[in-house]
């Protein structure tokens, strides 16, 4: 069943390429397909928080020769939380993407760009999640480079250069890590490598690693292909861009320093501590200069990448289900935000908050939806983001790191300061001209209106998420079950 | 280069050469087909030669007699490919087998030999690898 959430995407790209005459049809398939999609990743969910890790030997190849993809909790909240973004923007779209681009292959790139997405999460093999960064990374491309202007393609060759630049990275650490161990399995490699002796060598590869998955999750200082390509295509692509790519990038991360590189961790985790406080401060910084709603946005992703970097480096059970519980709330909480930019764009045709304003008199509603994620972001009880950044920074004192916490919650005030802007600007100034009375399309606002209404759930009852976070996290510091349902009884 | 280029003098041989090579080319793709998985060959080698011989065809003649030669858009074989390949990998569900398991059928086909879920999967990357550089080429070919 594990295997759903890669077919069901694979299987709705192929229909969509077949009905590539029919538009209408596609963006049916959209709908179905993400629809498809949540309910599975709500089954895999429950499957793994009543039976534990669940593992399927793709092939029937056993674990160490064939590809095996593996659930656990980290991954099947992962899958959810991405597969709501999906249906979200699939909602979105029905509206917010131009037939033009419909045309040219906006719904098969969108289906396979899920596979990867979801791919990535699942595998258990680490030349595999190559594979699938990869699908991501072309359909990602193509996507962005959508609409052929000047600019699109601009952004697209951004993106695509630094990206190519981190695969090639990742790519030698891979074989790097089999020159030493001789397996690419994940779980027989957190079993081989510290029977190694190599200390040295294994450190030199997690920090290429680190460098690799730092790039895809914009982390400081190889960010600048986030904000120089995320504003360029429609705001949808957008959306789910900042709901899904940065953080599978954070997920390897997660997966790579919980199951594979656990010995003579102090200097891998003194530099990720120090990358997620420069990640957080060089993020906000970079969004105090924007006064283009998308860019500042851009920024705070970046900003926001920071903490779950923290919660890894920390690296107690506590910080990582601190920072799986963030993930999570960043994911919604920051679609949520871009479709809300989309709105506004679409009643006030720009994305310039120095054209927009006095959408808080005329569109009281919208101005609701912008606040909500706005100060979950920063942090403001009783949201979402609240509890996250409260459970970091308990995991912080925990273990006496006082300065990452001081910067997180420097950067915090920060996020709140950048959030005041864009409410002062767009909503609260009074209107350059005025807003116009037409009404937003139901497909438009409806999607933005869910998000925010999950984000404010997991707020308003952190109870649930907070567990399951905290099974997750502790599948990760104790990867015996993992290991077990990967490669069973082996030796 | 703004001039208008020359007319090239295009030579006969390669259009007469074209029309014979193509089929063989066909045939030999099919032949690597077939002889895949345990041998040199496979769909992904076999679709590459089935699409240069196509490719050859365009070249020698033009990218539109290839068109109207073709009686399917290369973008449909994509898809049949890839939907192939993906029901290859779904037999073995039905067989209670995880995705992707190699199952044969019992009996040998004169000249197949044994066929089972891994040749209909490589009769889907061949589809799709043909369907794919067809695409691209004939895109860029005519641009």
């Amino acid at each position: 069943m594990i295997v759903l959430p890669i077919l069901i995407p694979l299987a709705f790209g192929i229909f969509s390429l077949l009905a590539w005459k029919a538009p209408r049809l596609q963006r049916g398939l959209a709908l179905a397909g993400t629809s498809l999609l949540t309910a599975s990743a709500v089954a895999i969910l429950l499957d793994v928080r009543r039976t534990g890790v669940s593992a399927l030997q793709i092939g029937s190849w056993p674990a160490p020769y064939g590809i095996t993809l593996a659930a656990d909790g980290l991954s099947s909240l992962m899958l959810l939380t991405a597969a709501v973004i999906a249906l979200a923007a699939a909602l979105y779209g029905q509206a917010g993407i131009d037939p033009g681009r419909v045309r040219s292959g906006y719904y098969p790139l969108f289906h396979f760009l899920l596979m990867g997405v979801n791919g990535a999460f699942l595998t258990g093999d680490i030349f595999n999640l190559y594979v699938w960064f990869e699908v991501m990374l072309m359909s990602s491309f193509v996507l962005i480079a959508l609409g052929g202007e000047r600019r699109n393609i601009e952004g697209a060759v951004k993106y695509v250069i630094l990206n190519l630049l981190a695969s090639i990275l990742f790519l030698s650490a891979i074989g790097l890590l089999y020159n030493l161990a001789g397996t690419l399995n994940m779980a027989d490699l957190a079993r081989q490598l510290p029977l190694l002796g190599a200390p040295n060598q294994i450190t030199l590869v997690a920090v290429l690693f680190l460098a690799a998955f730092g790039i895809k999750s914009a982390a400081f200082p190889l960010f600048f292909w986030l904000p120089a390509s995320y504003h360029t295509p429609p705001v949808t692509i957008t959306a789910l861009f900042s709901g899904l790519l940065t953080k599978v990038g954070v997920y390897a991360l997660i997966r790579v320093f919980t199951l594979l590189f656990t010995q003579d961790t102090q200097y891998t985790r003194t530099v990720l501590l120090i990358l997620a406080g420069f990640t957080m401060v060089t993020g906000v910084l970079g969004a105090a200069a924007q006064t283009d709603f998308r860019r500042l946005l851009s920024f705070h992703i970046i900003s926001q990448i920071g903490y779950p970097l923290m919660g890894l480096a920390l690296f107690s059970q506590s910080a990582l289900a601190a920072s799986i519980y963030f993930l999570v709330h960043v994911m919604l909480a920051k679609t949520a935000l871009f479709l809300v930019a989309g709105l506004v764009e679409s009643l006030q045709g720009s994305f310039d908050l120095k054209k927009l304003g006095g959408l808080y008199s005329a569109r009281t509603g919208l101005a609701l939806l912008f606040l909500l994620p706005a100060l979950s972001l920063a942090g403001l009880p009783p949201l979402s983001g609240f509890f996250a950044k409260l459970a970091l920074v308990r995991a912080g004192l925990e273990q006496g790191q006082g300065v990452i916490v001081a910067v997180s919650l420097a950067v915090s005030l920060m996020t709140l300061y950048s959030m005041t802007k864009v409410w002062n600007e767009a909503f609260w100034k009074p209107a350059a001209v005025p807003v116009p009375r037409r009404r937003l399309s139901a497909w438009l606002w409806a999607p933005t209106l869910g998000l925010v209404l999950v984000s404010l759930l997991i707020g308003i009852f952190p109870a649930p998420l907070l567990e399951l976070s905290n099974q997750a996290a502790a599948l990760l510091t104790n990867t015996q079950p993992y290991l077990e349902a990967v490669i069973g009884g082996m030796p | 280069m703004n001039r208008k280029p020359e007319k090239l003098q295009r030579s006969l041989l390669l259009p007469v050469a074209a029309r014979y090579l193509m089929p063989l080319l066909l045939i030999f793709s099919i032949f690597l087909l077939l002889r895949g998985h345990n041998e040199i060959g496979g769909g992904f080698i076999g679709g590459l030669v089935a699409a240069s011989a196509l490719m050859l065809y365009a070249i020698a003649v033009s990218p539109a007699a290839l068109r109207s030669l073709l009686p399917f858009e290369p973008r449909s074989l994509v898809a049949v490919g890839l939907l192939t390949s993906l029901i290859s990998g779904l037999i073995p569900l039905f067989a209670g087998r995880p995705f992707l398991t190699g199952l044969w059928l019992k009996t040998e086909i004169p000249v197949l030999g044994k066929i089972g879920t891994p040749l209909l999967f490589d009769l889907g990357v061949y589809l799709l690898v043909v369907g794919i550089v067809l695409w691209i080429l004939l895109t860029l070919a005519e641009d």
